[in-house]
């Protein structure tokens, strides 16, 4: 099916839990209701018109006013995909975790955890995955600050090219 | 008498540990020999690229993303190619999309070498290593004419390839591939049947078709669990629809289907085909630019999308957010090691440690493309 054919399905079964659904090209995508995200998750793996057998691809995107987590879904039985996202407000943004439809989602979801800040409810090992554990602050918001220092060691190096001009002078 | 206090072991291996294949670590816990559970922590080279591709603007990032893969890096720039092309709608002549695939199919061959080899030798076979070596070597040299570069390659760019193939390369070219397939034989010869080898990888790590799906493998690594799916020909981008190859796929003839031997295998025959299709694109590369002109000041409209590139270590997914602007809103890279990495956890209870060595070899895991 062409993803816009399956996002007609998905709104169909779903009704107005389904926000938007967007024909921004190139990729089109559905807005849905971040309550129900775990609902629309076994509808698209059991429906076996849609077969989702798949989460290839889950990220979070920060719009400065909202954040949004992307789902790309993915069929290798019918070989077509679909793009789920929801939006959730920018403190203590929270979802449920798809972790217990596709096990992908465990370390997927551990990371937007990690840089953007998502928490996601549910989930069995809500830890960092790839900064410090005691790291402050989400790296990929849009309105984060590199810290000057961890533990004691510079962030920032002085330019090479900079030192040289000052000791000419 | 009374009997034996035991207990079970809690022990750590890396990040600096010689089979890891880069930076990892995993927590053991392990009962005598046998682990009830291995936990990779992973983050070692996080060099925060998505971050770094938000400041630096479309054509600037290009040489970052060689930093992505560093063993396949034309795949990385290949994918971020794309994903801006099909956002601003450029089209790559014709033959820069051979020049791509050309530079690829022998980057994957030199990427499935050092797997292989790398396989070997954490096993303890030290000798197929240096002869694989000795072959990436030459593919090196290859794409050293090409672009420069031996390793982070940065050969293409928004529209296209920054060089056409120098004078003479294509018949150079011709002439290794004419030296490399005699040399898989010998390499075949030299281990792959070896039968204390494929009894360390026969049924070790076994992973079902249906957990492949749930756990998002990809690449070699879905393929060898009989799923035949290859992004090049099952969403074809590019120009292979022009050539003619096998997807290779496990078929668990030395054990159970989908175990480290199958995955193996797959990587050896895959370097077979690549050797194919490399043949056919020598052969059919059609004259013209390798560039599309597209403008200094590069900004897609807004707009998000996805593309899907079948890299070394299989679907890379580049997941591109424009606002409009001359920088990325947001970049995602979904890489198979990170996936990969995911179900160790899982497939390591009741594996001996040793086997840990062999499961991680086995799925081709790649520190920096996890960490990004």
């Amino acid at each position: 099916m062409e993803a816009l054919q399956i996002l007609e399905r998905v709104k169909s079964q779903f009704g107005d839990r389904v926000l938007e659904i967007s024909e921004k090209k190139p990729d089109p995508f559905a807005v849905v209701d971040p309550g129900a995200i775990v609902e629309f998750g076994r509808f698209m793996n059991e429906d076996p018109e849609l077969a989702m057998d798949c989460l290839s691809n889950e990220s979070g995107v920060d719009y400065k006013d909202r954040i949004e987590v992307v789902y790309h879904l993915f069929s290798y039985q019918h070989r077509h995909g679909a793009v789920l996202k929801v939006k959730l407000p920018r403190d203590n943004p929270s979802v449920a975790t798809l972790e217990g439809v596709w096990k992908s989602a465990n370390w997927m979801e551990r990371e937007i955890f990690d840089l953007l800040g998502v928490n996601f409810e549910g989930h069995s090992d809500m830890r960092r995955i790839l900064m410090p554990e005691d790291w402050i602050g989400h790296p990929l918001r849009k309105d984060f600050v590199e810290p000057a220092q961890y533990h004691g060691i510079s962030t920032v190096r002085e330019s090479p090219i900079v030192r040289l001009d000052t000791k000419k002078k | 008498m009374s009997t034996l206090r035991t207990e079970e072991m809690t022990l750590n291996m890396g990040p600096q540990h010689p089979s890891t294949h880069g930076v990892l670590r995993f927590v053991v816990r392990a009962d005598g020999e046998v682990m009830r559970e291995a936990i990779p922590d992973v983050g070692y080279l996080h060099r925060s690229i998505e971050k770094i591709a938000e400041k630096v603007g479309y054509r600037g990032f290009m040489p970052y993303t060689d930093r992505v893969d560093y063993v396949c890096a034309m795949f990385t720039n290949q994918g971020w190619g794309m994903a801006c092309e099909k956002l601003a709608g450029i089209e790559v002549p014709k033959r820069g999309e051979y020049c791509r695939v050309i530079a690829a199919e022998f980057n994957r061959i030199a990427s499935h070498l050092l797997s292989v080899g790398a396989m070997a030798m954490d096993i303890g076979a030290m000798t197929p290593f240096a002869h694989v070596i000795r072959e990436r070597e030459m593919i090196n040299d290859l794409i050293e004419e090409l672009c420069g570069a031996r390793l982070t390659f940065n050969y293409m760019r928004i529209g296209g390839v920054a060089w056409d193939l120098p004078p003479g390369w294509r018949e150079k070219a011709l002439k290794y591939l004419d030296h490399f397939d005699p040399i898989l034989e010998e390499y075949n010869a030299l281990i792959s049947w070896n039968k204390i080898y494929v009894e360390r990888l026969a049924n070790v790590g076994v992973i079902t078709p249906a957990e492949a799906i749930n756990y998002n493998l990809v690449g070699p690594n879905l393929r060898a669990c009989g799923i035949k799916w290859d992004i090049r020909k099952d969403i074809p981008y590019s120009v292979y629809p022009e050539f003619e190859f096998e997807v290779p796929v496990g078929n668990g003839q030395w054990g159970k289907l989908g175990d480290s031997m199958d995955r193996y295998v797959v990587r050896i025959r895959e370097m077979a085909e690549s050797s194919k299709i490399l043949r056919q694109a020598l052969q059919k590369i059609p004259p013209g630019a390798v560039l599309a002109k597209v403008v200094r000041n590069f900004k897609p409209p807004a707009g998000e999308c996805q593309i899907r590139v079948e890299s070394g270590r299989g679907d890379m997914g580049w997941y591109l957010v424009s606002d409009g602007t001359g920088y990325p809103w947001r970049v995602h890279v979904r890489t198979g090691s990170f996936a990969a990495m995911g179900i160790i956890q899982k497939l390591s209870a009741g594996l001996m440690i040793a086997d840990l060595v062999t499961l991680i070899a086995s799925l081709d895991v790649i520190a920096p493309e996890i960490d990004r």
